[in-house]
């Protein structure tokens, strides 16, 4: 039997203090009573966790003034905890030291017709599009305190002033404490504006110390994978290595006597469902402890059929890719037939074909859920992106109310566009082994099971073709892409196969851009920043083919074919003025640019490489500019923009999944190994914001640009074009 | 089979087979679950603790291997966060998800308690197998740098 974790230590780490103690001058802390006391007992959780008033869903004032802000977003490291509690807490004007945060209940927004609005937490749309109810929130108690003071003083609302927690009107004082009570029974005729202007804001678009970080440095962060619950077993989980194939026989007998073993749970895929969170057929082993669980499957003999699947490979996907790229598609945009007549007659014409691999998110947390089924309600703890979703896929799969499910809001140990772990079938391996051995279960996935079974960003081909006109630039822009979807998939979250391709901004004056869906048996699902990831750097790399096949100059090119776009100019005019670009290094030396717009914001950057003789490639540098309209907190922005571009020339210069015989191959660190320390290049990251009513995204476009950045600067060092990723898959020697 | 160990000072009996990981004895018997699992393979140093003072990965230690082992976790690495390294990571904003970073901090501790002042080429040696899928790497380098000089100006 495992040891709980005792109460005494579940109060001393329940109110974690991010005080002077860790020296960063931090006197606010994170405090999170449900994630923890429901990690020791599950109960219902409820929203009265924190003393005081509440006003509304989102805040709860307590008479000593401390404002608890509810998160209703998942906190993956994007700094999503301190980008809510800033929103909120600049409308409502209150001292920032005073500020607390708790999770929010995700059942209570179910209960109560999705009263957080959203509770999902991707598309880098937190700020971009939650921040109108988030600051709304902070808006509506600030007024509705003002309404309670003018109320009891006899003025007019508008003669109080509501700052810092203090409200004044006249010679009279008091403090949000003072008017809580009273204020969260004031109804208001009108739900007062927000203000979006930056020149008036007080604390959006500062530097503001991430409130999570400190739970992050002592092992007192908890994650789905850190669950414990009375009575708890656990198991490790094997599908059809070839996805998606039938399980014929199991041998249970073989291992049933092994040290700790509770039982073999058959789970089986219901026939025609193939999406998100949907059951592959797998056997999983349960045990009291995860390594007897696993040391046991390992040795389970298991029979399956693969199916015709088994029959396919990355080698074969691109050769069916390069096909149909001569095969008319489905037309993103609209249809301009001179496009193929003009380069048909050109006399000059740029073709190029760009092929990438299948990746994983390869999330530091494994997969992993636990699940709690008892008469009356059913626990949850689920590595998610949406906290809402768990409970809707819990009570499909258990036929049950879903009014009695209960998500409990942990940390993600990295999100990556996926929805987490939980965007996978675990959360419903877990509600189906729990339900049948009348236990709480936790279900963790292998790191090879991770890489083999989540959810990839597809396998992608495109071949890009350019008439070039006298001027050097291109008269007409024909392109044609293909990835290898989950049984064809038109769409993955808001990218198809060809975007990042057929949105570029430039002004060609003939464009079609065509798209294909190949069919596979891959799980696919979104990746940070989907399509502009993949696609994007096959545009970019392109975009520069066709200016020095003009004899242009790279980010001229750019700028030149952006004219009239205020937005991108701005970004590339930056760039020009802080890169120094240049095209003239020596040989072994390179810089190259690029720039992919996603998720609302521009983003441009410029790389610096070097290139061994012998072909060791070094990125020394990564300069992005960003163009995201505003920036609520600019030190996490920055985290972002760092944490993107590392994640995207993981996959670009170090990753590529394998696909053999209808399976991967590569599925741990040391075969699917992933960009280190030693490889990182300095990204220094600078915002060219402007303005407007723009609310771009950054938790994710830095990424896109810098490996057609790498890409464009290592054709400068060494001659050579690199139209397929991983980089280091290709001889850069030179001589 | 019973064996004790010594865990961040303190004596803890546990009844495992002796060849699990200590990794999964930390976490799953003991209850310290800030060591964490990524690979089982010692291939992303999630899992790294100090045996001896030793930077170790407890994926690819028996627990009978440790009997006898002085072991810190990141949970005895100090009592309130006060390890320069744990200042450092505050105060460069190092975490992103925070998953990996048990495993970046017991490295660099355990570098910074063997070299002072480390170059970077010997920061980077030390951390190359510590794996972060946030893209923190940038900060951990800054974050040592600046570790290394409180130690030296304590
Ligand atoms: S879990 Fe031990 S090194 Fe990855
Ligand atoms: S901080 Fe997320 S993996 Fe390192």
């Amino acid at each position: 039997m495992n040891e709980i974790i005792s109460k005494k230590n579940l109060s001393r780490r329940s109110f974690i203090q991010a005080s002077a103690a860790v020296g960063g001058g931090l006197m606010l802390g994170f405090h999170m009573p449900d994630a923890l006391a429901a990690t020791i007992s599950p109960k219902a959780q409820s929203t009265t966790t924190a003393p005081g008033t509440e006003i509304n869903a989102w805040l709860v004032i307590d008479k000593d003034n401390t404002v608890t802000i509810r998160i209703p977003h998942t906190e993956m490291g994007q700094g999503g905890l301190t980008s809510v509690a800033m929103l909120v807490a600049e409308e409502l004007n209150v001292d920032w030291s005073k500020i607390r945060t708790e999770w929010a209940d995700a059942n209570r927004h179910l209960r109560n017709n999705k009263e957080y609005k959203v509770m999902s937490t991707h598309g880098s749309q937190l700020v971009r599009l939650q921040h109108p109810h988030l600051m709304g929130a902070g808006a509506g108690a600030r007024e509705r305190l003002k309404q309670a003071a003018a109320t009891a003083w006899g003025v007019d609302r508008a003669q109080v002033e509501a700052k810092l927690g203090v409200l004044t009107a006249g010679n009279r004082t008091a403090t949000y404490g003072e008017f809580a009570e009273a204020a969260a029974k004031v109804t208001l005729d009108k739900e007062p504006e927000i203000s979006i202007d930056p020149a008036k804001w007080w604390l959006l678009g500062k530097p503001t110390q991430r409130l999570d970080i400190p739970n992050k440095v002592n092992g007192s962060a908890q994650y789905a994978m850190d669950t414990r619950v009375p009575g708890m077993v656990y198991a490790a989980v094997k599908a059809s290595p070839v996805p998606w194939g039938t399980l014929k026989s199991y041998n249970f007998d073989a291992i049933k006597s092994l040290p700790g073993i509770i039982a073999a749970v058959p789970l089986k895929a219901v026939p025609g469902k193939r999406g998100q969170p949907d059951l592959q057929d797998a056997v999983a082993v349960v045990a009291t402890s995860w390594y007897r669980a696993k040391t046991a499957l390992d040795l389970l003999p298991i029979e399956w059929d693969f199916g015709d699947s088994a029959k396919t490979s990355s080698a074969q996907y691109y050769e069916e890719g390069r096909k149909l790229m001569d095969q008319k598609g489905l037309v993103s945009g609209k249809e301009d037939p001179q496009t193929a007549e003009i380069i048909a007659t050109s006399k000059k014409v740029v073709t190029a074909t760009y092929e990438r691999p299948f990746e994983a998110h390869a999330r530091m947390e494994p997969v992993n859920a636990t699940v709690w089924v008892q008469d009356d309600r059913v626990d949850v703890w689920s590595p998610t992106q949406d906290q809402s979703a768990p409970i809707t896929i819990v009570a499909d799969q258990l036929g049950v109310d879903p009014k009695n499910v209960y998500v409990h809001t942990i940390f993600l140990g990295g999100g990556f566009g996926g929805n987490g772990g939980g965007g996978t079938g675990v959360t419903r391996q877990a509600a189906e082994i729990s339900k049948q051995l009348k236990k709480p279960v936790k279900v963790v996935w292998t790191r090879e099971e991770d890489l083999a079974q989540t959810k990839q960003r597809p396998l992608s081909v495109a071949k890009l073709t350019a008439s070039i006109g006298d001027d050097g630039l291109p008269t007409a822009l024909f392109t044609r892409a293909m990835w290898a979807s989950l049984d064809g998939m038109n769409q993955i979250g808001g990218a198809t196969s060809d975007y990042g391709i057929y949105n570029i901004p430039y002004k060609v004056p003939h464009r079609q851009h065509e798209r294909h869906n190949f069919k596979t048996h891959i799980p696919s699902s979104t990746h940070r920043a989907p399509g502009a990831n993949q696609m994007g750097f096959m545009a970019e790399s392109f975009v520069d083919e066709m200016a020095i096949a003009g004899g242009w100059n790279p980010l001229d090119w750019r700028l030149k074919m952006t004219e009239g776009l205020d937005d991108f100019q701005l970004v590339f005019q930056t760039l020009k003025d802080k890169a120094g670009f240049r095209t003239d290094l020596p040989k072994g030396q390179g810089m190259g640019i690029a720039m992919v717009e996603s998720h609302g914001t521009i983003a441009a950057a410029c790389a610096t490489v070097n290139v061994s003789r012998r072909g060791r490639l070094e990125i020394e540098k990564i300069l992005v500019v960003l163009d995201a309209g505003r920036v609520i907190n600019p030190l996490a922005a920055t985290e972002q923009c760092e944490g993107s571009v590392c994640w995207e020339l993981s996959h670009a210069w170090t990753g590529g999944l394998d696909l053999e015989n209808g399976r991967f191959v590569n599925t741990n660190f040391d075969s699917y190994n992933l960009l280190r320390i030693d490889q990182n290049p300095h990204v220094e990251t600078i915002f060219a914001s402007s303005g407007g009513k723009k609310f771009g995204g950054l938790g994710e476009p830095a990424g896109p640009p810098a490996p057609p950045a790498v890409a464009n600067a290592i054709f400068y060092a060494t001659g050579k074009r690199i139209r397929s990723t991983p980089f280091r898959q290709h001889d850069l020697s030179w001589t | 089979m019973k064996f004790n160990l010594t865990i961040n000072g303190k004596p803890q009996d546990v009844d495992v087979e002796p060849e699990t990981p200590l990794l999964w004895v930390l976490r799953d018997e003991i209850g310290l679950t800030g060591t964490k699992y990524g690979c089982g393979i010692a291939r992303c140093g999630a899992c790294t603790i100090h045996v001896d003072g030793q930077a170790a990965k407890a994926c690819q230690i028996q627990a009978s291997a440790a009997v006898g082992k002085k072991i810190t976790t990141i949970e005895g690495l100090s009592a309130d966060s006060s390890h320069p390294v744990q200042q450092a990571w505050v105060e460069i904003g190092v975490p992103q998800c925070g998953y990996c970073q048990s495993g970046q901090i017991m490295s660099a501790s355990a570098l910074l308690a063997k070299r002072k002042n480390p170059t970077d080429a010997e920061i980077e040696a030390a951390m190359a197998d510590n794996l972060c899928r946030c893209g923190t790497y940038q900060r951990i380098m800054q974050a040592i740098r600046l570790a290394s000089s409180k130690i030296q100006q304590a």
